[in-house]
């Protein structure tokens, strides 16, 4: 397989594309059948070999374009379809002297041989394997093993000895290009290669961290994040499920499947049991201290809704209001600013809270809905009304608690939560992304 | 294996206007994707929108190389019997009736039941032969003499299960009968899957297709298809109409109109005679192009202005 072609995979592969070998192979095939001279064709057939979706059909265009935007550093080579990595071999660029006048490197800028000058560079680049650049610190540390390798001692010797004179003076411009170019060229390397490893390994990081602790700057990352995740939850469980009830015969589906033949049973059908997707009511604390959680979840269980039958949220703090109107409407992102200019930010009051959901909306209530309640149960000493709470477990299926807080906090100071716990079919500790990705595939996994 | 369409024309080009004369107006990675199809003989997964012409596309490829197009449409519950082939049960029931008698005297010269089994066997596979077999489309996709286009129309509303079925297919163009063996092509069709992104499909699958997304065509193109497949507009109503609609699919509307939506519109407005686009024939013939009653009333605000901005761009370009 062609060189170039496998450094454009591992850059596809850093920008995030899953290119699996035998993608590879086909993307060869393909191309040995359209040809390299063409670079719209090219971009075309490569997309429709690697790129699988629309979200990577644009990370592939963007990667191409990276990629092949090397070309611009030799504006005079003609074949703008040749494989831009390989070198012409031949190039006479050398370490030392060349002989004659000056060193080869002196010889090509006095001569302005743009195309032999990225040539050289390109291969001085594949030689100090800059490839494998991991870091943006190391920019300099390969810009510089570049020009080192394309002869610069050589040309210094030059300057110096042409020192004054106009020759000296242009080849001085030259190496100061040259630096530039070779700068640029790592740059672009470390974009093409090294970015996807570092943002892998910080989407890790923010799966991991405390929701509450995550930097104003990584939100829109987390977004992504949260996004993807639900989406992942949403494609698994976004289908009406049956399970099949092995050995009990469906008697009035198997008569109608066997009419053709005067109802002697010739295929069988066994009763199945469809699988229902989740009900949810969520009720969300939004006061100050779980606001941030309060908005990842809704920002999870909206990007999931698919997967749902149903799903109305609601926000409290010290009173309690119905929120699933502004997030059907509006931006998800949008509706939460909203939503916490309403009620959040305040101190909590739960007894007052679960007394507006019984007066207003118990009825929405029954065998099949799932009621999760995201709060620390810290009620400021107010009365929690367990009473409440053990009536809405009651007419649900069940009632699932997320508490951001460790569970050894649980029932210090003024926290209501054990004396929530026992009404609860699940308590968990919901605090980092991966926690909260953990409850809701159980939930989605557990319903009957 | 060389089936008759190899000795095509062998550029993206040719393609191109090949598809053309069929009357579809591919954009360059459309016709790069049919091309591909042909020369690595591996079946193209079509997304997009809907009415952007994906099934259009298979019918264009079919009626292009003279093959026959084979459609198969997936729903939730496709299973192989109605996708693969099923064994005719009522012509097996009926033969087993009507040769009672000639089995008997077949079977009545042996004396002990396990002769009569050896006889039977020496027989042969009787009811489950090819006589006795009802091939459904893959089959008969994969049995078609001079090879043909297969459609799987919609291949994300069919089940996981039914994805992962038809791998062996589309990699190696064969499919495994159990009573009858492996029957394999010997002319490949050209396949096409069409996706509306329902769900996400499986990896598996997508990894054996050329992935190809064609998205709602910019006014050039959308022009060019109009013009093709609804001679009878003016040019100058032409120009109006779509870059009326390109002004549309700007708003932020539930289901943007598409190509087809276009298309419709357009002969609409040929039938009504209508020589230039006004108010009162944008206002009357709406719901052509919009399927919502909150779009249209989003839309209706807005609809002086964007006709005012097509006319200007027609004469433009007229």
């Amino acid at each position: 397989m062609d060189g170039p072609l496998i450094d454009f995979f591992r850059a596809a592969r850093s920008a995030g594309l899953r290119i699996s070998p035998a993608e590879s192979i086909d993307a060869a095939r393909a191309v040995r059948v359209v040809g390299w001279e063409d670079r719209e064709t090219l971009r075309d057939t490569l997309s429709l070999v690697l790129a699988k979706t629309v979200e990577e059909k644009q990370q592939f265009e963007d990667c191409f374009a990276l990629f092949f935007r090397r070309d611009s550093l030799r504006p005079e080579a003609e074949t703008p379809g040749e494989a831009p990595a390989s070198s012409p071999q031949d190039v006479a660029f050398g370490e030392g002297e060349g002989g004659g006048g000056g060193s080869a490197l002196g010889r090509m800028l006095l001569a302005g041989d743009q195309a032999s000058l990225a040539a050289a560079m390109e291969a001085a680049a594949d030689e100090v394997g800059v490839r494998n650049i991991a870091v943006f610190t190391q920019v300099n540390l390969f810009a510089r093993r570049i020009l080192e390798r394309m002869g610069l001692a050589a040309l210094e010797r030059d300057i110096t000895a042409a020192e004054g004179t106009p020759t000296g003076a242009r080849l001085r411009r030259g190496r100061d290009l040259l630096r530039e170019q070779a700068r640029d060229l790592v740059q672009q390397n470390l974009l093409l290669f090294a970015q996807g490893e570092t943002e892998r390994w910080r989407e890790r990081m923010l799966a991991q961290t405390r929701l509450t602790a995550i930097d104003r700057r990584d939100q829109e990352r987390m977004r992504i994040l949260v996004r993807a995740m639900a989406r992942r939850l949403a494609v698994q469980y976004g289908r009406t499920r049956r399970r099949d009830r092995r050995g009990v015969l469906d008697a009035r589906r198997t008569l109608r499947r066997n009419m053709a033949w005067g109802g002697l049973p010739f295929l069988t059908v066994w009763k199945q049991q469809r699988i229902d997707k989740p009900r949810l009511v969520v009720l969300c604390d939004v006061s100050g201290s779980v606001a941030a959680f309060a908005q990842f979840l809704l920002l999870f269980l909206y990007a999931m809704k698919e997967a749902l039958s149903g799903l109305r949220a609601f926000a409290f703090a010290g009173d309690l209001i119905e929120v699933s109107e502004i997030l059907e409407r509006e931006e998800t992102e949008a509706a939460i600013s909203r939503i916490m200019a309403k009620v959040g930010f305040g101190s909590s009051n739960y007894g007052n809270s679960l007394a507006d959901f019984e007066r207003g909306f118990m009825s929405i209530l029954d065998s099949r809905t799932t009621v999760i309640i995201l709060g620390d149960g810290r009620g400021n000493r107010t009365d929690p009304r367990v009473d409440i709470l053990q009536r809405m477990a009651n007419r649900s299926k069940q009632v699932i608690w997320l508490n951001p807080e460790p569970r050894t906090f649980w029932g210090t100071g003024d926290s209501d939560m054990l004396r929530y716990a026992p009404h609860c079919r699940v308590t968990a500790v919901c605090s980092t992304l991966q926690q909260l990705d953990r409850v809701v595939s159980d939930l989605l996994k557990n319903t009957r | 294996m060389s089936p008759a369409w190899h000795s095509l024309p062998r550029s993206i080009g040719a393609t191109m206007r090949g598809l053309e004369e069929a009357g579809y107006i591919a954009s360059q990675p459309i016709a790069t994707a049919v091309y591909l199809a042909h020369h690595l003989q591996k079946p193209i997964l079509v997304e997009g929108p809907a009415g952007v012409g994906k099934t259009e596309l298979a019918k264009a490829v079919a009626s292009w190389l003279g093959l026959g197009l084979i459609r198969m449409q997936c729903y939730e519950g496709l299973d192989e019997a109605k996708a693969l082939y099923e064994w005719k049960y009522g012509k097996q029931l009926l033969y087993t009736q009507i040769l009672k008698d000639k089995l008997g005297t077949l079977l009545g010269a042996e004396s002990t039941l396990e002769a009569a089994v050896e006889r039977l066997h020496g027989v042969g596979d009787l009811f489950f032969s090819e006589h006795f077999l009802e091939p459904r489309p893959l089959l008969r996709a994969l049995r078609a003499p001079e090879g043909a286009v297969l459609l799987v129309d919609e291949v994300d509303k069919a089940d996981q299960e039914f994805e992962a079925f038809l791998l062996e297919i589309l990699s190696d163009y064969q499919v495994s009968i159990p009573e009858i063996g492996t029957v394999r092509a010997e002319v490949p069709p050209i396949v096409l899957l069409t996706s509306n992104s329902m769900r996400d499909l499986g990896d598996a699958l997508k990894r054996r297709c050329l992935h190809l997304h064609i998205g709602l065509p910019d006014a050039k193109l959308e022009g060019r298809i109009v013009a093709a497949r609804v001679p009878g507009v003016a040019e100058s109503l032409r120009h109006q109409l779509v870059s009326f609609v390109q002004g549309l699919r700007g708003l932020d509307l539930k289901k943007l109109p598409s190509v087809s939506e276009t298309l419709d519109w357009a002969r609409v407005l040929v039938l009504l005679h209508a020589r230039e686009l006004d108010a009162e024939l944008v206002r009357g013939t709406l719901n052509v192009l919009l399927k919502f009653e909150s779009d249209i009333e989003a839309a209706e605000p807005r609809l002086s202005e964007l006709l005012d901005k097509a006319r200007r761009e027609a004469e433009i370009l007229g």
